[in-house]
């Protein structure tokens, strides 16, 4: 019996609901837990964040559009495609040296949060918008409504719970992102995306791009189109942590920074990471016949 | 007839009657931010007097008497003896059968004599017999005729019957100015008291006025800013300037300077003269006269020291 | 001209033009009001201000003043103490002292009471306050007594009762005061911004230093008598006067965490950039400019008394004023025709006459820069209508003024002018009127006027507003937050939504 060549997977990025290669041609080397080459990953440059925050533009509004009972069904459907892969995904945390039971906890957990969040679609809004009890014959309500469009950085430690806590309230609350990989893991994320698109979650909603921190961490903070920037970096270094601020006053980009330590933990999802990327709308309207 | 002209094309009533949105909080902030207007001093004289001169000195009860009408004019022809270079009111207002007594007794002065018709207040009679009673009034001597719309008809939307039934009475009044009663108490919504006073104005009133007093709530600050704006933009529309009459419940001097504010920051002072602006009122009259000898002698007046008819 | 090029002229699109109206109503005349000026007599205040740090006044370190104009007069008023970097060390010292040893430790339902006493104060002593205001600043009495001053109480009210119930502003979420805030306002609403700084952050537990602007601090330092006369522990409430450098002191000050700013964007981004890389927290309500839109079908004598209050509220120095006007095409000749004669009624004088419903300039400064904006205005090609009205020879102010057949390019359509200038533009579909009205850095608040529910609800969810006033405008209420989308800012003030940027949930 000879052994049978398997067929390796080409990692490419995602915008706009495609797979594209990073238009530069760059690559770099993923390595497994052993330092054994286990891909080469699209070495994204500053052109195919532009793109992908074109396409996270182009699908703001018709997503934002979408009920919020349709929101929460995608990011349901989400969680249905993920636990039927579950085994992939085991599989491929085990490459990069994760335990089994260990690499269990994480596609679970990971399965587990989309669906918390997919709950969350419809209620945020109850929970967090109020009616105002002016005192003029006016009726005064304030609801949340997205930013638009979030550049994230996924955590760098846990490649699919990471990816997936970041933008899941992102998400839900109508806004569409671009989201840098774990630059030591990023294969997780790109087969995360391929359950994205067979998930009906329309493209542009979600794009993901893997290459270097410090080559997009200029662009992805300046970028004039971009409402907010979401990281979580523990351990991000005092320099780079002033730059992402000092490039974000360029528009009054949000940041939004959340040192989570333990991404299976509790604080690691809350209603307020769907809030945080929420602007709050009053409106007034008078009150008579 | 039921059409009108404006810049040659013939209007359908549809279109006269067409809703104009009002917003009701909008219009009470205007009007709370025109009450905020302070007026003292001469400006304050000024106002009084005028506003004495744009009364229509009414009595409209079924007590009414030749006796009554008559002291009503004598107040009319000298509302103050002590002070007498004072304006006269503008006009006299009764009931029909009081007319002959009231041009008699206001023969050889300016002020005219109005009455109401079109069986006032409630206007519940036939075409017939309105028309025969403005012709009556107007014979006996009326300078102005109030009439009341078929508030009735209005609101069922018959707007049609409400439009003719204004241009035959007006018609009917000759030269006698039209002053029509819109009722607005009766109206239920600022759009409808908008679109009464579209109606009157094409249907060629000469004056709209609000109530007939015998229905409340009478004239308001909001509905009379509301009519105010109906006539303005019927004036951009047609250049011709009609007449406002508020009537009913305008008892203090200082609720008339707030009305004589509404028209001039709404109409400009073109408005501000008894040809294109009248009280409906009766104790009215003593308030301003009491205010006027308070801006004279700066000593607060007491009710007693004026004649009250 | 051939008849191509007439064609092609009548496709142009072309900026808005007023055709002349054929009536016209008469606003001059013989009744004029006479003047009705607000008494000042039993107003008091000092011809000096020190700092008031720790409970007290104190003079500044260097010892340095600086004089604060009437706007109406340009006389002088009196003078303020200018804080330099010693002095605010020392007001942050005595607010975190107060905060460790007082504030925090104090009973939520107590600090509450004295955030109902403070409301109450200003309540007692609203037109000594309305007065000082109008006075200092230069906006007309009728706002200050009618507006600033009621809804600083107000604030004081609202806010005051949350102190103990926090436990149900934040669901799953316990509430922790963030320690001390430094915070710095504008001089357009004095002590209505100092009401809505100092209101929320003292009912969360903090303390603060607040800089009110160098034209306009009377007002905070009455505050701080009353503060006084509350009772309130020292150093809860410290108040530093003087222009940019003291502000820059406080945003840089290590001890400080977080910073509230009211402003203008330029200002805001120098801050912001000045707390990158920091823990501190900040809130910044920075500038805008506001789109009014007017469908056909708007309740349109109330729309234009809505532009009205749009735009010369406060002289128009009003963040959220709505200076970009978007009409209908088929009523823009007379939406235009009636605002032109509303604004013929309006009065521009003394600040203290209780008619006057534009007062002054608040500086000579800002009058200058409207004025540069008039004439960039009318070489943009831009036609410019004034109202007739008279205006005071001395003093800074400036006639309503309305700007038609101009661009969405131009300077005076894109930048906020601060002052009472409007400009109009016409529209032709509700999309069209929606993409102008977002095609700007800007996002604070915005009108919305149509008699139709469900185009109310449909453009007031597509103008990206931190504010949407439907049939209604520059209407504020301590339970309503404010605040900015994109370059207006970040965070909101007033409501339950302005408790959070002064608390740390846990």
């Amino acid at each position: 019996m000879s052994d049978r060549i398997e067929v390796l997977k080409t990692y490419k990025t995602y915008a706009g609901g495609n797979f594209p290669r990073t238009e530069s041609g760059r690559y770099y080397k993923v390595y497994d837990g052993n330092d054994n080459i286990l891909a080469n990953a699209c070495q994204c440059s500053r052109k195919d964040l532009r793109d992908a925050v074109v396409a996270a533009r182009n699908a703001q509004k018709g997503w934002n559009g979408r009920s919020a009972y349709n929101r929460g069904q995608i990011l349901y459907r989400i969680a249905e495609m993920l636990e039927t892969r579950k085994a992939q995904f085991i599989e491929e945390l085990e490459t990069i040296g994760y335990k089994t039971k260990k690499a269990k906890a994480e596609v679970e957990a990971s399965i587990d949060r989309l669906i918390y969040y997919a709950g969350w679609s419809d209620k945020y809004q109850q929970v967090f918008g109020t009616i105002n009890p002016v005192s003029s014959s006016h009726f005064n309500f304030s609801m949340p409504e997205p930013m638009g469009v979030v550049n994230v950085w996924a955590p760098e430690e846990r490649p699919l719970l990471g990816l997936v806590s970041v933008m899941a309230p992102v998400i839900v609350g109508g806004n569409t992102c671009v989201i840098l990989a774990s630059e030591k893991y990023p294969l997780s994320a790109i087969s995360f995306a391929e359950v994205l698109n067979s998930s009906d979650v329309p493209g542009g909603v979600v794009n993901i791009l893997t290459g270097f921190r410090d080559e997009l961490l200029e662009h992805m903070t300046t970028h004039k189109d971009v409402n907010a920037f979401f990281y979580t970096d523990p351990n991000i270094v005092q320099e780079q942590r002033k730059q992402i601020d000092e490039n974000a006053t360029l528009n009054l980009k949000r940041v939004r920074r959340k040192p989570v330590e333990d991404w299976e933990s509790e604080e690691a999802q809350s209603p307020y990471y769907i809030t945080d990327f929420q602007e709050t709308k009053t409106t007034w309207h008078p009150v008579g016949l | 007839m039921s059409a009108l002209t404006k810049n040659n094309f013939i209007l359908k009533i549809s279109e006269i009657t067409k809703t104009v949105p009002i917003d009701e909080v909008g219009v009470e902030e205007r009007v709370a931010r025109l009450n905020s207007r302070s007026i003292k001093k001469e400006s304050k004289v000024q106002a009084l007097k005028l506003a004495l001169s744009m009364i229509d000195l009414t009595t409209l009860e079924g007590m009414d008497t030749p006796g009554k009408v008559i002291q009503l004019c004598q107040k009319a022809k000298e509302p103050h003896a002590a002070l007498p270079d004072l304006p006269t009111v503008a006009a006299v207002c009764v009931y029909p059968n009081m007319v002959p007594v009231a041009k008699k007794a206001l023969r050889g002065t300016n002020i005219n004599v109005a009455s109401v018709a079109t069986a006032f207040p409630s206007g519940m009679s036939t075409l017939d017999a309105k028309l025969e009673e403005t012709q009556q009034v107007v014979e006996d001597g009326a300078d102005e005729v109030d009439m009341v719309i078929s508030r009735g008809e209005f609101l069922k939307g018959n707007y049609s019957y409400v439009y003719d039934e204004i241009v035959a009475v007006k018609e009917a009044c000759g030269d006698a100015h039209l002053k029509v009663i819109l009722e607005t108490g009766e109206l239920q919504t600022y759009e409808n008291v908008r679109k009464a006073s579209d109606l009157a104005m094409h249907a060629g009133a000469d004056f709209i006025k609000t109530s007939t007093g015998k229905v409340k709530p009478a004239a308001t600050q909001p509905v009379t800013l509301v009519m105010l704006e109906a006539i303005r933009d019927y004036f951009y529309d047609t250049g011709r300037m009609v007449g406002m009459k508020p009537a009913g419940g305008i008892r203090k001097a200082k609720q008339a300077i707030q009305y004589l504010v509404l028209v001039k920051e709404t109409l400009g002072t073109d408005w501000l003269t008894p040809e294109y602006f009248r009280f409906g009122a009766s104790s009215l009259t003593n308030d301003l006269l009491m205010q006027i000898v308070k801006q004279q002698t700066g000593v607060y007046q007491g009710v007693e020291y004026f004649s009250n008819d | 001209m051939s008849e191509d090029s007439k064609q092609a002229e009548a496709v142009e699109e072309k900026p808005y033009k007023p055709t002349s109206p054929s009536t016209k109503l008469n606003f001059d005349g013989f009744w004029d009001y006479d003047d009705a000026p607000q008494s000042a007599d039993h107003v008091e205040y000092k011809d000096q201000y020190e700092l008031f740090i720790g409970g007290e006044f104190v003079a500044p370190e260097k010892d340095r003043y600086f004089d604060s104009l009437n706007p109406a007069t340009e006389e002088k008023l009196t003078s303020f103490g200018e804080a330099t970097q010693q002095d605010i060390d020392k007001a942050v010292k005595s607010a975190r002292k107060a905060f460790d040893k007082s504030w925090s430790t104090l009973e939520p339902k107590e600090r509450g009471k004295y955030i109902f006493r403070l409301a109450r104060l200003i309540q007692e002593r609203a037109r000594e306050f309305a007065v000082l205001e109008s006075m200092d600043g230069g906006k007309p009495i009728r706002e200050s007594r009618d507006v600033d001053v009621p809804l600083a109480a107000a604030h004081f009210f609202y806010y005051a009762g949350w102190a103990d119930k926090l436990d149900y502003a934040f669901p799953g979420k316990k509430a922790k005061p963030l320690g001390v805030a430094g915070q710095i306002i504008p001089w357009n609403f004095p002590l209505l911004m100092l009401a809505w700084k100092i209101a929320p952050a003292l009912a969360t537990g903090n303390t603060v230093v607040l800089k009110p602007a160098e034209t306009t601090s009377l007002t905070a330092l009455k505050f701080a008598e009353l503060c006084q006369d509350a009772g309130l522990p020292d150093g809860v409430v410290n108040i530093v006067t003087g222009a940019g450098q003291t502000g820059s002191a406080i945003v840089n000050h290590d001890d400080i965490d977080k910073i509230a700013f009211t402003g203008s964007t330029e200002v805001g981004k120098i801050i912001k950039k000045s707390l990158a890389g920091t823990d501190k927290r900040y809130t910044l309500e920075l500038g805008g400019k506001g789109p009014n839109i007017i469908f056909e079908d708007a309740p349109l004598d109330q729309a234009v008394e809505g532009i009205v209050n749009a735009i010369f509220f406060n002289q128009g120095h009003v963040c959220c004023a709505g200076s970009r006007l978007f009409v209908q095409e088929g009523i823009a000749d007379t939406v235009v025709q009636k605002l032109r004669d509303r604004m013929e009624t309006l009065i521009v004088g003394d600040p203290l006459d209780k008619n006057t419903d534009i007062g002054a300039i608040n500086s000579e400064q800002q009058y200058n820069k409207i004025n540069e904006y008039l004439e960039i205005g009318v070489n943009e090609g831009a036609e410019m209508y004034q109202s007739s009205c008279k205006i005071p020879e001395t003093g800074y102010f400036c006639r309503p003024t309305l700007f038609t057949n101009v661009g969405q390019s131009n300077r005076i359509v894109q930048e906020e002018i601060f002052g009472p200038v409007l400009t109009v533009q016409t529209f032709r579909t509700a999309e069209e009127g929606i993409e102008k009205a977002n095609n700007t850095p800007y996002g604070l608040a915005g009108g919305v006027w149509t008699d139709k529910g469900s185009k109310i609800f449909k453009t007031g969810s597509e103008i990206r507003n931190g504010v949407v006033w439907s049939n209604t405008y520059n209407k504020f209420d301590p339970t309503s937050p404010f605040g900015g989308y994109k370059e207006s800012g970040e965070g909101r003030e007033g409501g339950l939504q302005g408790l959070y940027p002064y608390v740390n949930l846990q």
